[in-house]
């Protein structure tokens, strides 16, 4: 098979045991444009692939800031500002009348944050990817584990990545194409 | 299950950890994949439709009364001189309150590490996002003049006034909005792996499209999961926070007030409290029937049902310490309007309602302790159900008592509801009865891929998981 249009080799694998096992030995093997596909996340694996830490916290981090900083502002804006009104005496800013709904902005920026955050890292959606139109790739969601290496890694080599797979225990391997 | 051909020397966990799986008989990772989303395959069953259609009437019903309190004014409901809010507050605490569980499963729980959680967070999670839309109809209805609802939001009126940020109505169009996103961003997000399980199952062309477009071409990555599990405790470390802001605030708008038996500082802890405890209550009402018709009891165990009672216990036992609390500061502040007031509620034209709230919220979940009413199912709902009963009578009492009697006696009243009222909270059931039966036909109603998460296949370390007797003495 053609090399240029081969994305990558799939390994299938029937136990999470296995799997992490198999991260392992990819992961040691120097390899470094490969995924794991697991039904669900399985504990351990990110150590076994040798992934750091997700950096989701940043961008829900950003978010609660901006989110305190804009009802806060906005507040003073609003009450202190643009058109102050004297309601029952009271001050026309106060950060403490000001804080509840600044703070739920917080929650509400943050959460935002955090939920496209992720899906920014992970460069979702995406739509169509050459695994979702193999049919027996389907059962990850099912039962099945996957460990794939893109044809992109520089260590990429059909025959031996293929063997390689095979020491570690996959049953069943497949090239995956374009 | 396992691959190990070797037989397998476990040591056994000391006692007091040897806990019942919480999935059932074993079940295969395959198994719930199947039994969940089975449950959205096939053609619908006689009882779905039979509950759908009057759902769907009383949704009409409620339409129905919102255009004719719209049309006509507040005047419709039994609102009047001195209990200017009647069902439409109490019914909006009502429903905001029962979301509260939702979002203590889905978020407190997973803090805790409570894995028990994973049966029953989606439906629960559900439920608060169809609990708070009924809740958010009555304060957008209750102002009386609707096309002027976007007073409430930071636009200035046609006079270029601004909403003013004092008064706590205001922070309260900020924590329930929020709270909704909030909860909509968090159970979606717990739905993309789970639509991509229902994207690879889906046979029509029309499900595939409608599943993998809402599954964003989740592949199970674990690079994507590294990310997700991350953006998703995140989610729970703001919504817990969040949760218990939102009926704290909702306490504030009575607890700023000078109303005797509003004006209490108890009124945030205490009032979460109760959300709480009215939330696991609906959930164990709509959760005990599923588990039966859709023969969940592998996954929503007994167990499950257990813990469920005990926190029904817990909360429900802080809200009659917080009852006995009102009691001893409206005598200890030696006020007289407050002494007045509380005395009023037990004794007073509206007797009935305070003591029908003591027997369902204090009286009645103490039956909890007993082990055998916690296993028995049937005991369980009508628990639940008059959990509900009870919390709204709470809010019954806390509104139209506090406010029937004035300052001025020439200013008392008796407050009852028109028929209005009555047709509009039924109507509200309708709206949410629709939403939730459209929810568990064509959404999964368990959390696919965090069940599997917490069975023993998955498990890396564990026999069944596929663990070897060497990796398990290199973990011991």
């Amino acid at each position: 098979m053609n090399k240029l249009n081969a994305y990558g080799i799939v390994a299938e694998f029937r136990t999470s045991a296995d799997i992490l096992h198999a991260a392992e030995r990819v992961r040691d093997a120097g390899f470094r444009k490969w995924d794991v596909f697991t039904p669900f996340p399985v504990h351990g694996m990110d150590r076994a692939m040798g992934l750091r830490n997700s950096k989701v916290g940043w961008f829900a981090f950003l978010g609660g800031v901006v989110g305190y900083t804009t009802g806060m502002l906005m507040i003073w804006f609003m009450n202190a500002f643009d058109y102050p009104l004297v309601v029952g005496g009271k001050p026309m800013f106060s950060p403490f009348f000001a804080f509840p709904p600044s703070y739920e902005l917080t929650i509400l920026f943050g959460a935002f944050g955090s939920l496209f955050g992720m899906l920014f890292l992970n460069r979702l959606p995406r739509l169509h990817h050459p695994l979702l139109k193999n049919r027996r790739f389907a059962l990850v969601t099912h039962d099945r584990f996957f460990l794939v290496i893109e044809s992109a890694d520089p260590k990429y080599s059909e025959t031996e990545t293929r063997i390689l797979l095979e020491q570690v225990g996959s049953r069943h391997i497949e090239v995956v194409e374009e | 299950m396992g691959t190990h051909g070797t037989s397998l020397a476990i040591p056994e966990p000391p006692a007091e950890l040897n806990r019942a799986p919480l999935v059932g008989n074993n079940r295969s990772l395959g198994w719930i994949s199947n039994r969940v989303c089975s449950l959205t395959e096939g053609r619908a069953p006689i009882w779905w439709w039979i509950l759908l259609i009057p759902s769907l009437a009383l949704l009409g019903m409620l339409l129905f009364m919102l255009g004719y309190q719209i049309s006509t004014g507040v005047g419709v409901w039994g609102n009047m001189h001195p209990v200017m809010w009647g069902w439409d507050i109490i019914n909006f605490v009502w429903w905001i309150g029962i979301g509260h569980a939702g979002t203590l499963i889905s978020a407190i729980l997973f803090l805790l590490r409570q894995r028990w959680r994973t049966a029953v967070n989606r439906a629960a999670e559900a439920m608060t996002i169809f609990a708070v839309m009924c809740a958010g109809i009555y304060p957008a209805l209750h102002v009386g003049r609707v096309w002027y609802d976007w007073w409430l939001f930071p636009i200035p009126n046609s006079n270029s006034i601004w909403p003013q940020f004092r008064s706590p109505l205001m922070w309260d169009v900020f924590a329930v909005s929020t709270y909704f996103t909030v909860s909509v961003l968090f159970w979606y997000m717990g739905l993309i792996p789970d639509l991509a399980v229902m994207r690879d199952r889906a046979r029509t062309k029309l499900k595939q499209f409608a599943y993998g477009l809402f599954a964003l071409g989740w592949t199970g990555s674990n690079r994507h999961w590294s990310n997700y599990e991350k953006a998703y405790l995140i989610l729970a470390g703001l919504s817990t926070p969040l949760v218990l802001s939102v009926h704290s605030i909702v306490s504030l708008d009575f607890a700023v007030s000078q109303v005797p038996g509003w004006h209490t500082t108890i009124f945030p802890p205490y009032f979460v409290a109760g959300a709480i405890f009215s939330g696991f209550g609906m959930v164990l009402t709509l959760l005990i029937p599923l588990r039966s018709i859709f023969k969940l009891e592998d996954i929503i165990t007994k167990r499950h049902i257990d813990v469920m009672c005990k926190v029904t216990l817990a909360t429900g036992s802080i809200v009659g310490y917080a009852y006995g609390m009102e009691f001893f500061i409206a005598w200890y502040s030696g006020s007289p309007y407050e002494r007045y007031a509380f005395i009023n509620r037990a004794l007073g034209p509206y007797w009935w309602g305070y003591w029908t709230m003591i027997v369902c919220n204090v009286v009645v979940p103490q039956l909890f302790w007993i082990k055998a009413f916690r296993h028995n199912l049937v005991v369980v709902f009508i628990i639940s159900i008059l959990v509900n009963i009870g919390m709204w009578f709470e809010r019954f009492v806390i509104i139209v008592i506090s406010l029937h009697r004035d300052f001025l006696p020439s200013n008392w009243g008796y407050y009852s509801p028109s028929w209005v009222d009555i047709c509009t909270y039924l109507g509200t059931f309708g709206l949410f009865f629709t939403l939730f039966l459209l929810f568990i036909r064509y959404l999964p109603m368990i959390a696919i891929s965090e069940v599997k998460g917490v069975t023993p296949q998955a498990d890396p370390h564990h026999p069944l998981g596929g663990a070897k007797v060497k990796d398990m003495a290199l973990h011991e």
